[in-house]
């Protein structure tokens, strides 16, 4: 076949009350179809109780080459973490 | 002649194994990966039906039979599906069209056998119902995109939709199971509903509801057409070349 369906994102919900995670990825035309795609290749052994499909030219992502002015700077202020703030006894296992 | 309980699940299991055979030859062949995945799963779900199917058939039969001999020691004469399932693949647009009318009248076959007063049945219908709502998403779903799609795809969907056509009727029914109805064993008609349900989803893909000329039927009675042989010598060879085999 000649056409390159659009990818598409997959996200698997597994069980009520947890996040969906990414699973992987399906080629599909529309929504509608790559939605029982990503059915078939994510979900047949009872992984899930909701997924998601995304348009994979609709995320957009950091680029790997900013990692240094994206991430770094975070590390050197301490105050950003929570281990500067003594926790109230009440709070203690938290 | 009045067809008896056997009959009728022979009939049904007949028509799942054969169209998982079909589907299966689409494995490696389909237009994309994630198809093939597709309809390798219909046809595994269609070959689970069969296998509870002719498990069931061994216990009304009362010969000690298992699914293995009703799926690989009868000869063509012997199977009793209705005609559409065993017609060739042809195009994918043609397969398309043999799923959504096979898949819609199985709908309502499995959604009018939960209410069968036969307890085995009805416990297989209820499972084999959500796995066929599922099986027409999935054709009506690309029959719908193959009539609203390019000129090539809207000609060659009716195209396969003309071909699968003659073989309708025989799906909506058999007419010697009127005793299997009365007693509650098997659900009213399915006809009307089928029709409205196929006409809306040929409107909503743009395509031509066919005539009603030139039906033909006859594999629920036995009598077969050419295609139906060379499929089951391919699904038979195996288990014939070694006989008692397991694997």
């Amino acid at each position: 076949m000649s056409t390159v369906f659009p990818q598409w994102e997959v996200f698997v919900r597994a069980r009520r009350g947890l996040d969906h995670q990414h699973a992987g990825s399906v080629h599909a035309p529309d929504g509608e179809t790559a939605l029982r795609a990503a059915r078939d290749l994510f979900t047949r052994r009872q992984e899930g109780v909701s997924l998601w499909v995304v348009p994979s030219n609709e995320i957009v992502a950091s680029d790997p080459a900013d990692v240094g002015a994206l991430f770094e700077p975070a590390a050197d202020k301490a105050y950003r973490f929570p281990t500067s703030y003594e926790l109230p006894p009440e709070v203690d296992h938290m | 002649m009045t067809a008896d309980l056997l009959t009728h699940v022979l009939r049904q299991g007949d028509r799942a194994l054969v169209l998982s055979h079909r589907l299966a030859q689409w494995i490696t062949h389909a237009p994309t990966l994630e198809e093939d995945v597709a309809l390798a799963n219909i046809s595994l779900d269609l070959l689970g039906q069969a296998r509870h199917l002719f498990t069931y058939a061994g216990e009304i039969e009362g010969k000690g039979h298992d699914e293995d001999h009703f799926a690989y020691w009868r000869d063509a004469a012997e199977f009793r599906n209705p005609l559409l399932v065993e017609q060739p693949n042809g195009d994918f647009a043609v397969t398309i069209a043999r799923q959504v009318f096979h898949d819609q009248a199985a709908l309502l076959y499995w959604e009018s056998m939960t209410e069968s007063t036969d307890a085995t049945l009805a416990a297989l219908a209820a499972r084999a119902r959500n796995e066929t709502a599922f099986h027409l998403q999935h054709s009506a779903g690309w029959l719908i995109r193959l009539g609203d799609g390019t000129d090539e795809s809207q000609r060659r969907a009716q195209a396969g939709v003309d071909a699968m056509w003659p073989f309708t009727l025989e799906l909506l029914g058999a007419d010697d199971e009127g005793a299997l109805r009365a007693d509650g064993l098997i659900g009213g008609s399915i006809e009307t509903a089928w029709r409205a349900a196929v006409a809306g989803t040929l409107l909503e893909a743009g395509l031509r509801t066919p005539t009603e000329a030139d039906q033909r039927a006859g594999g629920i009675h036995g009598t077969h057409s050419e295609h139906l042989e060379p499929l089951l010598e391919e699904m038979q060879q195996l288990a014939r070349a070694h006989p008692g085999a397991s694997w």
